[in-house]
C-alpha cells in the first residue's frame, strides 16, 4: 500500500529514475517513483545503441534485452564514401522494452515502489523548499509527501521548472527526431550505419541500427533550425522511399533529443534532476541512456545520503559529483559537436577520402574525428582529451 | 494562436521541452496547450519532427470559430 509520506519520491521510471531509485533504495531510505505511463519502458523514445560497459555498470549483459551485439560502425559521406570502422569496444541495440521493464525490476527489488499510471502535475512546498508531489492517479488528485524528489521526467522536464529551474532549451539545440522499426529489409546485424550531409540529416545524422538481419531502427535527428524549414519526417519518407520502398513499419516513434551540456542548476532546495530531464545526454553522440542511468545512480545516491544524514543542503553535492563523472566530458564534447554541426556536404566528403586513406588499424574513432577537425587545432585537443585518455 | 492537428501527436515531449513557458502538458496519449500561458512564439511549431502543430495567425480553434 502506498505511504502518505516518503524519504524521497522519483519522477519518472526511465533508465535515470530506475537507478536514481534503485540507489537511493539500496541505502535503504523510503522511496517511490511515480510513472505517467500505462507501462515501464514503453512508447519506446529510442534508437536502443549502447556500448556494452555503459550498462554492465549497472545490469548484467543479458540476451533477453539485447537484439544484436555491434562492432562495427559504417560512416556514410554525402557523395556514398563508406568508411568502416571497427569498434574497440562491442556495443549492442538494446530491445529497451524489455530492458527499461528489467532496469525498474532492480530498483524495486532493492527495495523501491513503483506507481505507473500516476502523472505528476505539480509540486508541494515548504517555504521555498520542495517538500513533496501533486498526481492525478485512477481519475483522482493526490498529494505525497517527500524530503527530497528526483525529477527524472525526460525531455519534457517540466517537473524542475515548478521549482524554479531554467530546464527548457534553445530549439536549435534540440535535435528533433523521428524512427521507424522496419522490417522485410536485408541489414549486417552487426553494423551501426551513421549517414550524413544535406539529404539525410542537416545538423544531425541518420542511422540504420540492426535490431537482426532483417529488422532495424531507422531514423534522424536534425537540428530544430533545419526541422523548421523541412521536418525530419520528411527526411525519413523520402530516404525510405529511395532506399527501402517495400519495408514493413512495426512502430513509429517522433523525438527530441536535447544535444546540449548539462543544466548549469540541477539542484534546488529539495529537488534533483537527473537524466534527459537535466540534459545529461552526450552533445556529440545523442546517447542518453548510460549517461541518463549515471546521473541517476548520483542523484539517488546522494539523496538518500542527504537523508541519512539529516542535511537537506548536501543535495547540491550531486552538481559536483555529476560534473567530475561527466559533466566536464559533456562540455568538452559539446565544444567538438559545434565545430563539425555545420560541415557542408564537400567537408563530410573530404573526411570521408581522407580517412579511407588511413590504414585500417588505424581508422579509430578518435583518429576519424581528428581527420575531421584536422583545421581547428583547438578541437584537436578537445578531441585528444575525450578519445585517447582513459 | 498554435493548433494541435488531429490524430497526428505521437506525445514525445519534444515541444515541451523547448518551449520556454511551460504552456505545453502532456500527458500518456493527450497534449494541450495552455493558452492562457502561450506567447505564440512557434518554437513548438519549428521543432515538432512530425508536423502536428500549425501557427494559426487568425487565432485558434477557427474551425470551430466559423459556423
Ligand atoms: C529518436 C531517439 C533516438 C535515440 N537513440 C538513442 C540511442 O540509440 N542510444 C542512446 O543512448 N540514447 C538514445 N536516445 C536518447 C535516450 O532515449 C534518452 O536519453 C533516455 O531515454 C533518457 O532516459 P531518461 O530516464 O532520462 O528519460 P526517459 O527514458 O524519457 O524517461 C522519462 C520518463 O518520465 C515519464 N514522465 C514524464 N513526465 C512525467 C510526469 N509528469 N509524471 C510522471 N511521469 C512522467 C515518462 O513517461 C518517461 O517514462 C534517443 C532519443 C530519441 C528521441
Ligand atoms: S507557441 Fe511558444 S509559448 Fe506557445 S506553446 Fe509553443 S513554444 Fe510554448
Ligand atoms: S513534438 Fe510533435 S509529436 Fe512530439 S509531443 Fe509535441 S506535438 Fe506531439
Amino acid at each position: 500500500m502506498m505511504k502518505s509520506e516518503y524519504d524521497i519520491v522519483v519522477v519518472g521510471a526511465g533508465p535515470a529514475g530506475s537507478m536514481a531509485a534503485r540507489f537511493a533504495a539500496e541505502k535503504g531510505v523510503s522511496v517511490l517513483v511515480l510513472e505517467k505511463d500505462r507501462d515501464v519502458g514503453y512508447p519506446v523514445r529510442c534508437g536502443e545503441a549502447v556500448s556494452k560497459a555503459g550498462i554492465e555498470e549497472f545490469i548484467p549483459s543479458d540476451p533477453k534485452f539485447i537484439a544484436t551485439v555491434i562492432n562495427k560502425f559504417s560512416f556514410i559521406a554525402p557523395d556514398g564514401s563508406e568508411v568502416i570502422v571497427p569498434l574497440e569496444e562491442e556495443g549492442y541495440i538494446l530491445e529497451r522494452r524489455i530492458f527499461d521493464y528489467e532496469l525498474a525490476k532492480t530498483a524495486a527489488a532493492a527495495g523501491a515502489e513503483i506507481l505507473t499510471r500516476a502523472y505528476v502535475n505539480g509540486l508541494l512546498f515548504d517555504g521555498n523548499k520542495v517538500n513533496g508531489v501533486k498526481f492525478e492517479y485512477d481519475g483522482e488528485q493526490k498529494e505525497i509527501k517527500s524530503k527530497i524528489v528526483i525529477a527524472a521526467d525526460g525531455v519534457e522536464s517540466r517537473v524542475g521548472r515548478w521549482a524554479g529551474l531554467k530546464t527548457h532549451i534553445d530549439f536549435r539545440d534540440m535535435e528533433s527526431a523521428v524512427q521507424i522499426t522496419a522490417s522485410n529489409i536485408s541489414v549486417k546485424p552487426d553494423t551501426c550505419y551513421f549517414y550524413f550531409g544535406e539529404e539525410y540529416a542537416p545538423q544531425g545524422y541518420f542511422w540504420i541500427f540492426p535490431k537482426d538481419s532483417k529488422t532495424a531502427n531507422i531514423g534522424l535527428g536534425v537540428g530544430g533550425d533545419m526541422n523548421r524549414k523541412k521536418s525530419a519526417l520528411t527526411y525519413l519518407n523520402n530516404f525510405m522511399k529511395k532506399n527501402y520502398p517495400g519495408a514493413s513499419v512495426l512502430t513509429r516513434i517522433a523525438g527530441g533529443v536535447p544535444c546540449v551540456p548539462t543544466l548549469d542548476k540541477i539542484v534546488a532546495p529539495g529537488i534533483m534532476l537527473a537524466g534527459d530531464a537535466a540534459r545529461q545526454v552526450n552533445p556529440l553522440s545523442g546517447g542518453g541512456i548510460a549517461s541518463g542511468m549515471i546521473g541517476g545512480s548520483i542523484a539517488g545516491t546522494v539523496a538518500a545520503e542527504s537523508v541519512l544524514m539529516n542535511k537537506p543542503e548536501y543535495v547540491f553535492e550531486y552538481e559536483k559529483r555529476w560534473n567530475d563523472r561527466l559533466g566536464k566530458r559533456h562540455l568538452i564534447f559539446n565544444r567538438i559537436k559545434n565545430g563539425i554541426y555545420n560541415f557542408t556536404d564537400e567537408q563530410f566528403n573530404g573526411i570521408a577520402h581522407a580517412a579511407l586513406k588511413l590504414p585500417e588499424e588505424k581508422r579509430t574513432l578518435g583518429n576519424i574525428f581528428k581527420t575531421a577537425l584536422v583545421n581547428k587545432p583547438k578541437l584537436l585537443i578537445d578531441v585528444a582529451k575525450v578519445f585517447f585518455t582513459k | 494562436m498554435i493548433e494541435i492537428l488531429p490524430d497526428k501527436c505521437d506525445f514525445c515531449g519534444c515541444c515541451v521541452g523547448v518551449c520556454p513557458v511551460d504552456a505545453i502538458e502532456l500527458k500518456e496519449a493527450e497534449i494541450t496547450i495552455i493558452e492562457e500561458t502561450c506567447t505564440n512564439c512557434a518554437k513548438c511549431v519549428w521543432s515538432c519532427p512530425i508536423e502536428v502543430l500549425v501557427f494559426n495567425r487568425n487565432g485558434a480553434g477557427k474551425k470551430n470559430d466559423e459556423k
